[in-house]
């Protein structure tokens, strides 16, 4: 299972990537993927929604399970992947790429640092 | 908690990367490893699939009235079986709901076969021995039997070439011996996928020797082994019932639309026949629908079924069908909507999603039998 060296990620297996435009990106990691199994459904905030860090953001559906989402780092939703209306299944296939789901701009700043790491995530997930 | 207990294929399970849950008192594979549930559904719809389900309880009645004493006990008649028949019945309480349902193989004349579920099988035994004309001819032999079902289009074949026998070629509901290396199996065609296949009753200790060479004998043939999570929908596609979602303690079999199986006019009736007849009387507060969900999103257990606003019933089971790729749902609603076509919505999350009563088997499988 791949964990990138590049992302900044969660307790819940939720990924943050710095997209140098003061904004970042937000999915779910290769690990969570693969635990979910096929997903066939990802509910995701409008854009303009205002999310806190650790809050409740959206649903990961899959035919196994339910599982919320929960916000890396907090602030508003500027962009949502809508490709995964018609196409949820780019979460197993490409985990942090096609298939991520927000773009968030932070309204304070140090969230995305205290993250976890790779070497830390890695650790946490038991690899 | 009470330490889980553990089938004898647990270790042949681990090693082929199986994902160990909880599952009513045992560790047991929910899915393998760079398989998945929606990899292990189409290959039990497609070719053919190997489960576990010596988690399963047996227990056996014995004697010259064993056919009476079951017939007492059970909702359907067992009195039209013969040697080597099998049926699906409910087993009821005296108010007519449900303490499991099972199935019944009547083995020989004096000797009955009862498979009842994992999560029940102490309630049932006790039950039995409580209300049972002979007790003591009645005996849970859970621990003597392990159990693997091959289910899919591919199991007659595989079976075939590995334990060929009487079985292969009968439709649905009989029960043949067939021999393995010099032991006797007790190889059914039953199966809660909706495929054809076999439910095998092997001795504990042949059970992973027999499950490596089903493995090693299907390579050709797409076998796989399954995990609890596609046996799950696999049944769910079927609107197969499970205990603890479409049937309990305070449901009949009457609502969960298994009418088919209870024989309320069986001579004798049996334990729980008169209760029916009086909640039949009196009108069933509920019934079990098929719904379709038309919004996005996934039905689960337990989200409430809404008509405008109102709460009609609640979702038993649901899932996304990896098959008719659509969410799907079984659940208990009012018995005036429960007409196919009448337009309900399921309360996901706060949000009020279409869904419409649609007719079950929500998917028409390869190669069951009618």
């Amino acid at each position: 299972m791949s964990v990138l060296a590049n992302l900044r990620y969660t307790n819940d297996h939720e990924w943050a990537r710095d997209e140098g435009d003061g904004t970042y990106s937000v999915g779910v990691t290769d690990h969570a993927q693969e635990a979910l199994g096929g997903i066939v459904y990802v509910e995701l905030p409008a854009v303009g929604t205002r999310i806190s860090a650790g809050g409740r953001f959206g649903t990961v559906e899959s035919t196994k399970s339910v599982s919320e989402l929960y916000a890396p780092i907090g602030g508003v939703v500027v962009e949502k992947n809508d490709g995964l209306d018609v196409a949820p299944e780019a979460v197993n296939d490409d985990a942090y790429g096609a298939g991520w789901m927000v773009r968030i701009q932070p309204e304070s700043s140090g969230e995305f640092e205290a993250l976890m790491d790779a070497a830390a995530y890695s650790a946490h997930i038991g690899e | 908690m009470s330490e889980l207990m553990r089938t004898p294929l647990f270790d042949a399970h681990v090693a082929a990367g199986g994902q160990m849950v909880a599952f009513a008192g045992w560790e047991m594979p929910v899915q393998y490893q760079g398989k998945g549930l929606v990899v292990e559904h189409e290959a039990t719809r497609t070719a053919v699939g190997l489960f576990d389900v010596s988690h399963m309880g047996e227990i056996i009645v014995e004697g010259p009235d064993a056919e009476a004493e079951v017939n007492r006990l059970v909702s359907n008649d067992v009195s039209v079986l013969n040697d080597g028949d099998a049926c699906y019945a409910v087993l009821c309480h005296e108010d007519g709901c449900a303490v499991d349902d099972l199935y019944v193989y009547r083995l020989g004349r004096e000797r009955f076969l009862l498979c009842v579920n994992a999560s029940n099988a102490d309630k049932d035994f006790a039950h039995i021995q409580a209300v049972a004309l002979h007790p003591e001819r009645i005996h849970n032999r859970s621990n003597d039997f392990a159990q693997i079902a091959v289910q899919g289009p591919n199991a007659s074949k595989l079976l075939a070439r590995v334990a060929p026998g009487d079985a292969i070629g009968l439709p649905r509901n009989f029960i043949r011996v067939h021999d393995w290396k010099g032991a006797n199996l007790l190889v059914a065609t039953t199966g809660y996928t909706g495929e054809a296949g076999f439910e095998i009753f092997i001795p504990p200790e042949l059970a992973t020797p027999f499950w490596n060479e089903l493995m090693a004998a299907g390579g050709d043939l797409g076998v796989m082994p399954i995990g609890l999570g596609a046996r799950d929908t696999l049944r769910l596609e079927m609107g197969y019932p499970l205990y603890g979602h479409e049937l309990d303690d305070q449901t009949t079999g009457l609502e969960a639309r298994v009418g088919w199986a209870i024989k309320l006019k069986k001579p004798n009736g049996f334990i729980g026949s008169e209760g029916l007849k009086r909640r039949q009387a009196a009108g069933l507060p509920k019934k079990l629908v098929g719904l379709e969900l038309l919004d996005r999103g996934v039905p689960r257990t337990d989200y409430a079924v809404l008509q405008g606003t109102e709460v009609v019933g609640k979702v038993t089971s649901g899932t996304h069908s990896p098959t008719a790729k659509k969410p799907i749902a079984l659940a208990f609603v009012r018995p005036d909507l429960a007409v196919v076509g009448t337009e309900l919505a399921i309360d996901i999350r706060g949000q009020a999603k279409k869904a419409v009563v649609v007719p079950y088997p929500f998917v028409t499988p390869g190669s069951a039998k009618a």
